[in-house]
């Protein structure tokens, strides 16, 4: 059903994968499971956060920022309650990999959240997974009344004195509750719409009380990060881009599929060693690199790593870890067309000019792509994705016009193509009526 | 009271109203509706006002966030809910042929239901598989690398089920 792994696989966050009902805390336990929690409450918590910060670590749900910086931003004395928010709204185009973190090793996500409830004095967690997700709900429950027996959940863990809840949230189908604020406004029962920032989350997040938002790979990685150490893990990536991420590649290559792969892996390696290359006979044409928000990449372009500041330098970004490859079969303006409809669809409605974008977007590149329109619409494409970026409330905005904008910007050459054999095949169409 | 609802949910519900912090009940509101739903098969006015009820909140905030989430309906959809994804990986993977197929060969339209009331259909966005595309979705069973082929032995499995 799932893909098999490759040998050039660095298994850390996936090494219980494959392991006979890794998904149960007797299995967990027989391969080291909690045993990193139990480390994180010798160390104490300065100690924990100075590890994650050693760890290079930087998060896995989109905007790479770094996790132990983001951990020692939250007023952990405060006297308000602290929470815990997991962020398993998994939805940016291109990316499955939380879903395969929860299936196979819930233990080492419920783990890491509890790492992160000690660290910050937190009582309380919540795990918010995508409606779509469903059969995942069983899954972290069971694990979770698991943990709950195991005392590693529930009053007095471990006989430190510290108790801590953990609870499985459900959402109801909006991309845009991935966005941190939407996220905790849906958590609170409202509409998945963005909250002003600042006040940031860390200060005032859930019920406008201090929040450690993070991914679920996130704090899986911190799981294995405490209990291996931080140089175990920094090491397999560049300096500002620690350990491995899970890479998920799709479109056409021969073994699309999830790998675990070091950060220090370029996109070359990944397409041709360990997603097989592409299929016989076929070329590249594009690479998206960081889910459907990222700026698209030309081939020339491709000899890139794909840590997050190799990504940044070359003009797009890491993501969320999606790593779309389309070859010479692809039809650009389609794809650009399927993109923005997302996008479009996706838009919660709150500032004009994401809404009224991706409105006009969509409908110019519907025109584009059944051939009608001009070059001049292309260029107004261009004009309107770039009018777009930096002017909206919320970041989903900015993913609909940045990969827009760099596919009208490097693949005008095919937008001419489309509509000129179009308007071709008309004019022949018209003669043939005349005759 | 004449909404009533199976034992399974309202202990889902007990579950998840007892989730949050005094006096955070409305958090609930959403797994709550999402739940009833998986029942019910739609959103009935009355049940807008049981779960505000419970929830203690005005039935005017829980309306308001059914019209705002994707999965929340006020139209019921078939017994079995297809969704056939046609975003990115899944396009490059034959997504849009696979859902041209759907409608073509169950003579369905987009959120459209079969005359029985057995099988609907929708294109829907990414739902995490795009490594395994092109994906489909019967309810909330994934199925992974689906050819059109495939899509009707799929078909016949659910009309073989009833
Ligand atoms: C429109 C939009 C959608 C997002 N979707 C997700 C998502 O599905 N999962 C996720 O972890 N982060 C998502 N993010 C990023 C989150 O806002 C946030 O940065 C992240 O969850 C923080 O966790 P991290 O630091 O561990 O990456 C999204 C951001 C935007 C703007
Ligand atoms: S940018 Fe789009 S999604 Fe974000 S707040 Fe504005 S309308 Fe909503
Ligand atoms: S694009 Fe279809 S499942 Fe992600």
């Amino acid at each position: 059903m799932f893909n098999q792994p490759s040998p050039h696989e660095v298994k850390i966050l996936t090494r219980r994968f494959g392991v006979e009902n890794s998904f149960r805390i007797d299995v967990s336990l027989a391969h080291q499971g909690y045993e990193g929690l139990k480390k994180a409450i010798a160390m104490g918590a300065d100690a924990v956060i100075n590890e994650v910060k050693a760890s290079a670590l930087r998060g896995r749900g989109g905007a790479g920022f770094p996790t132990g910086m983001k951990w020692s931003f939250i007023p952990r004395t405060s006297p308000k309650p602290k929470y815990i928010v997991c962020n398993a709204d998994e939805s940016e185009p291109g990316t499955c990999k939380d879903r395969l973190l929860i299936q196979n090793d819930p233990h080492s996500l419920i783990e890491g959240i509890a790492i992160a409830g000690f660290t910050m004095n937190s009582n309380k967690g919540y795990i918010y997974v995508r409606g779509e997700y469903r059969y995942l709900i069983s899954i972290l429950e069971t694990a979770i009344a698991e943990a709950y027996q195991h005392n590693f959940l529930g009053k007095n863990i471990q006989g430190t004195g510290w108790d801590f809840d953990l609870h499985v949230h459900s959402g109801a189908g909006a991309y845009e509750c991935g966005e941190e604020s939407a996220l905790l406004n849906s958590l609170e029962g409202k509409r998945g719409t963005p909250r002003l920032k600042p006040p940031f989350p860390a200060t005032h997040g859930l019920y406008q009380s201090p929040t450690l938002l993070n991914n679920v790979e996130s704090f899986c990685a911190v799981t294995h990060i405490i209990r291996d150490g931080a140089a175990e893990f920094a090491k397999h990536g560049p300096e500002k881009s620690g350990g491995t991420r899970l890479m998920c590649i799709s479109g056409h290559v021969q073994r699309p599929g999830v790998y675990e792969l070091p950060l220090s892996t370029t996109l070359p390696f990944l397409i041709n060693e360990v997603a097989g290359g592409l299929r016989p006979g076929r070329t590249l044409k594009a690479v998206q690199p960081g889910g459907s928000s990222s700026p698209i990449l030309l081939p020339e372009e491709c000899n890139v790593g794909l840590d997050f500041d190799s990504l940044a330098k070359a003009g797009t970004m890491a993501g969320s870890g999606g790593i779309v490859v389309l070859d010479d079969t692809a039809d650009i303006v389609s794809y650009a067309l399927r993109i923005i409809r997302f996008y479009q669809h996706e838009s919660c409605g709150w500032c004009i000019p994401c809404r009224e974008g991706t409105t006009w977007l969509k409908k110019i590149l519907e025109r584009l792509d059944r051939g009608e329109g001009s070059m001049k619409d292309v260029d107004l494409v261009g004009e309107l994705a770039k009018n777009m970026f930096g002017r909206t409330f919320c970041a989903l905005g900015d993913a609909a016009a940045w990969p827009t904008g760099s596919i009208v910007k490097k693949f005008r050459g095919e937008f001419e193509t489309k509509l000129a054999t179009y308007q071709a095949r008309e004019i022949s169409a018209e003669l043939v009526t005349i005759g | 009271m004449s909404l009533s609802l199976s034992a399974t949910t309202e202990a889902r519900w007990q579950k998840i109203l007892d989730a949050y912090p005094e006096g955070r009940k409305r958090s609930a509101v959403i797994p709550m509706l999402i739940f009833a739903q998986d029942e019910t098969g739609i959103i009935t006015r009355e049940l807008m006002e049981e779960i505000a009820r419970r929830a203690e909140v005005e039935y005017l905030q829980v309306e308001e966030v059914v019209g705002f989430y994707s999965m929340l309906r006020k139209q019921p959809l078939g017994k079995y809910h297809v969704q056939v994804c046609t975003n990115i990986s899944c396009m490059l993977a034959g997504g849009m042929e696979l859902w041209q197929h759907a409608c073509q060969s169950l003579h369905l339209g987009n959120k459209q239901t079969s005359k029985d009331g057995l099988i609907s259909i929708e294109e829907v966005e990414c739902m995490g598989a795009c490594s395994w595309a092109p994906a489909i979705e019967v309810n909330y069973d994934f199925h992974h690398h689906v050819t059109p082929a495939r899509f009707d032995e799929i078909i016949a499995e659910i009309k073989g089920k009833g």
